[in-house]
């Protein structure tokens, strides 16, 4: 399968600051891909990189074959949505309609057109009088007129209530099954992400702390709960995410291919929710040490 | 036509959930050979979950010999759920029950008898892969 982005070192630097550092990812095509990180972890930076907006300090990337912003072919198969999904306020929703039309060579009108009656939306309305909701909408309806292989969406439900978020899904996802669309999202909440999502990166302090596919994940990762022991002690094909201690009780959060035999461990599957928040709450230093080196 | 909805708690999977609920569905007749499922565009429209949890979910159907693709055109059901079977639920409820009284004969609580029960059942389908 082809890939949709992948990156190699991947790094960018603001003056001393390395707001992403040693990004290696590699994303096949037809997934629909969550980007989870706290706040300032370096996401809309990797989504400006994979978008051609910023060029890399260090490493590459390769988004669907090309490096952007390799060639105006390349940048109209990449549709970009930015955070907290921006209109022009003074243009109307036939104005926005008009500029996609004008800007992008693949725009599919009648599909912006029928969207936007579908949502009940009047095309002489101005941006700035929209709902939150109904804005979020409309960026995304340009970014699905524009007919990319590729739609990349930075934060789009953050600003939203319960329901526009849940109606901005349901959009997003069927125009994810119609045109067979790759999808890159981020959010600083994993569960805005749970239900759609089947490729998950988690981004925490600039560095990439784990990516894959979601069913993989969590079919790979375990909670074992059992008599306190050292962790160190494990075998060697289960890497320790988190450990907790008790005086008498220790649980683990492991990972591991292989199935888990000891008989003293009660063995619970975890959450997607669960999963990331080992990941995002583990010491920098654990991440980069080699996960296989055991002390018997 | 159904519906599919799902619980985000429940700690099933979203697929594994569809597939139950189009299993259930067969199984109380409220889907017939011939329906024709819901399309992969409309349960994402609804449900707001990725469309491969769809797909992963009818070719699962599809497998079991529950439901055909036809390209193009959508997904239907080719077979029924509601069948033989459903004669040997009554004496098989009846055995249950006898079970039951006797298990609370023996001072069984109702926790007790769910942990026998399920303790009981997974052992047995341990055995049968093994």
């Amino acid at each position: 399968m082809t890939a949709v982005l992948q990156a190699q070192d991947l790094g960018k630097r603001y003056g001393r600051r390395w707001a992403l550092t040693d990004c290696t990812l590699d994303i096949p095509a037809g997934h629909v891909v969550g980007l989870v990180g706290p706040n300032g972890a370096g996401k809309t930076t990797l989504l400006n990189l994979a978008s051609g907006q910023i060029a890399p300090t260090s490493g590459s990337i390769t988004v669907l074959g090309g490096r952007p912003p390799a060639s105006p072919a390349q940048l109209a198969t990449v549709g970009y949505v930015a955070q907290d999904t921006p209109t022009y306020a003074g243009l109307s929703i036939a104005d926005h309609l008009k500029l996609g039309a004008r800007l992008n060579p693949g725009w599919d009108d009648a599909l912006a057109r029928e969207r936007i009656s579908r949502l009940g939306l009047d095309p002489a309305r101005r941006a700035g009088k929209l709902s939150g909701g109904q804005r979020a909408q409309l960026a995304l309806t340009l970014g699905i007129a524009k007919r990319p292989e590729l739609l990349i969406l930075d934060e789009p439900v953050a600003a939203l209530d319960p329901l526009a978020r849940r109606e901005f899904l349901q959009g997003l996802m069927e125009a994810a099954a119609e045109h067979e669309l790759s999808v890159v999202l981020s959010s600083h909440l994993v569960s805005d992400l749970e239900r759609v999502c089947d490729y998950l990166i988690v981004l925490v302090d600039s560095r990439v702390r784990l990516s894959g596919e979601v069913d993989h994940l969590l079919a790979t990762h375990h909670r074992l709960t059992g008599p306190r022991r050292d962790p160190d002690r494990l075998p060697a094909d289960q890497q320790v995410i988190s450990a907790s201690h008790t005086d008498r009780q220790t649980t683990l959060i492991i990972r591991t291919d292989t199935p888990i035999h000891d008989p003293a461990w009660t063995v619970s599957q975890l959450g997607l929710e669960d999963l990331v928040l080992a990941y995002m709450s583990q010491p920098a230093a654990a991440g980069r040490r080699p996960a296989l080196e055991v002390q018997r | 036509m159904i519906e599919f909805h799902l619980d985000d708690r429940s700690g099933v999977s979203p697929y594994l959930q569809l597939v139950r609920q189009v299993r259930q569905a067969l199984r109380l007749g409220l889907l017939r050979e011939g329906d024709q499922l819901p399309t992969v565009k409309e349960v994402v429209a609804g449900l707001a979950i990725n469309p491969n949890t769809v797909l992963k979910a009818y070719r699962e159907l599809e497998h079991e010999g529950l439901v055909a693709a036809r390209p193009g055109v959508g997904t239907f059901v080719t077979a029924t759920l509601a069948d033989a079977s459903l004669a040997a639920h009554g004496p098989l409820r009846q055995e249950l029950r006898r079970w039951l009284a006797k298990a609370r004969r023996a001072g069984l609580d109702d926790e007790s008898i769910e942990a026998l029960f399920m303790t009981t059942f997974r052992t047995a389908a341990q055995e049968e892969i093994a």
